[in-house]
């Protein structure tokens, strides 16, 4: 691989990386090694990734930049031992004090497509960046701009709120029940807020791990009421990924977080291996050809969250 | 402390009489099985009391586990009586007195609860549970059921980790 080809790949690589969640057509997760402690101290391993199957690191390795880790009080704990693999990544959580932390990201991700000069172009960054990347004369622009939340938490000693405070962006959960509260045969009730308003008639695609151990993927479904809220009667323990996205306007709904994905070239260069796939899935509406101006970004968000349920 | 007036005296030698009239000792008898296992570690055992209709822990009864171990290390574990831990344990203080003891080895283990320590439990049905969770090893629950306010017994035996488990409510 020439040098040249090298640092295609890295800018790709980088790209692909912005975000945690930038593989989107799949699904991203954080995987406390346990949700429950006891004593008054301790450490929780987590592993991040976005893979085909939950928590199976079959994909790619989730970059650590934007995690945070939240305790009880609001204060940010330090990630400890950091390490991105090629399947996953991995970091340590110490909680010294007790109750309830949120260990997860926000993020505001862009994409866009346009044509310049009869050459299509396209670019995925940070939201803030994104009206500084179409070039000024490009034609057909679509951008959209999406908020993703991901999230889990885990308790020291008992569960406490504090952490659920809605800060009114994007998808946030507002426990009924609360995530450390998760038992098998027990009915569960969240709550979901949009920009801090209740989320209706949100799909919610409830998911649990291990498929690699059994046939069917058994995910269950679920639907926001009026008030945001959806329940599920945990019917086996486990490790369970919760994900909704919402994009108003009618397109389509695609689990995993995913913003559209305009058809369009991408950027040259081999890809590195482990580096999210790039084509041939999650084409979303728009593309060029249409003739359009420029028009508002299209604004999607994505929430997903990883609770543990007990036998 | 001030005189009390006559009738709030009488009031109170009732009540002084009355109470052993209603109390009554519980007796919980508990199997902890030999396993023949290559790395035995006793089992952390939590008894408490719950409502049968919800499942709500009433009165934690006793706690076993690992006491001594440095800078409470041992408490590490006590999420692991999974059950007692959402139901009550982690909302505890521990080590708790009158509660909490260290493990006990297999065979038959007897606690007794006086009445007095139950003083505020309201006579009725209840389950008493016992779980017991062991190091490399699995966990069980056992439910026996019984009334509180009477003589009566129960007696239900475990499968794996629990041999097993009686309760008698004496007098």
């Amino acid at each position: 691989m020439n040098r040249l080809k090298t640092g295609a790949a890295l800018v790709a690589l980088i790209a692909a990386f912005a975000a945690p969640l930038s593989a989107q057509a799949h699904r991203a997760w954080i995987l406390p090694s346990t949700t429950s402690l006891s004593g008054t101290e301790g450490w929780v391993g987590f592993d991040a990734g976005i893979s085909n199957g939950v928590f199976d690191a079959d994909h790619a390795a989730m970059r650590l930049d934007n995690l945070r880790a939240t305790a009880p009080d609001g204060s940010n704990v330090p990630l400890e031992h950091t390490m991105q693999g090629q399947w996953r990544s991995t970091f340590d959580v110490h909680l010294t004090q007790p109750g309830t932390y949120r260990v997860g990201s926000v993020s505001q991700t862009a994409n866009a497509t346009w044509t310049l000069n009869g050459t299509p172009g396209r670019w995925r960054g940070p939201a803030a960046d994104l009206a500084a990347n179409i070039p000024s004369g490009a034609t057909d622009v679509v951008s959209a701009v999406n908020s993703n939340r991901l999230e889990t938490f885990v308790t020291l000693g008992e569960p406490t709120t504090t952490v659920f405070q809605p800060t009114g962006q994007g998808i946030e959960l507002v426990p009924t029940t609360h995530p450390s509260e998760l038992a098998v045969g027990e009915a569960a009730t969240f709550q979901l807020l949009k920009d801090g308003a209740p989320l209706a008639g949100a799909d919610v695609t409830i998911a649990r791990g291990g498929l690699k151990y059994r046939d069917a993927p058994e995910e269950i479904t679920a639907k926001t009421g009026a008030d945001g809220k959806f329940s599920v009667t945990w019917p086996e323990a486990g490790m369970y990924w919760i994900n909704t996205v919402n994009r108003p306007g009618g397109a389509p709904q695609r689990e995993g977080g995913e913003g559209p994905r305009p058809e369009g070239p991408r950027p040259e260069g081999p890809r590195p291996e482990g580096a999210p796939a790039a084509g041939g899935e999650g084409r979303g509406p728009g593309g060029p050809g249409g003739g359009r101006m420029a028009g508002p970004p299209t604004p999607s968000a994505a929430y997903t969250a990883v609770v543990e349920v007990f036998p | 402390m001030r005189l009390l007036p006559a009738a709030a005296l009488a009031v109170t030698a009732a009540s002084a009489v009355a109470a052993p009239a209603m109390a009554a000792d519980l007796t919980v008898t508990i199997e902890v099985p030999r396993l023949p296992v290559a790395a035995y570690h006793r089992p952390y055992v939590a008894v408490w009391i719950e409502n049968p209709a919800d499942q709500a822990a009433v009165r934690t009864l006793a706690v076993w586990y690992e006491q001594v171990k440095p800078d409470n290390e041992g408490q590490t574990w006590l999420k692991d009586l999974r059950t007692w831990w959402r139901k009550g344990g982690r909302a505890m203080r521990m080590p708790a007195d009158g509660v909490s003891g260290a493990t006990r080895a297999p065979g038959r283990q007897t606690i007794t609860i006086p009445a007095a320590r139950l003083s505020g439990v309201a006579a009725g049905q209840y389950n008493l549970v016992v779980e017991a969770a062991r190091e490399q090893g699995g966990r069980e629950v056992v439910r026996v059921p019984f009334r509180w306010g009477a003589p009566n017994t129960g007696r239900v035996a475990g499968t794996s980790e629990l041999g097993a488990v009686s309760v008698a409510v004496s007098r």
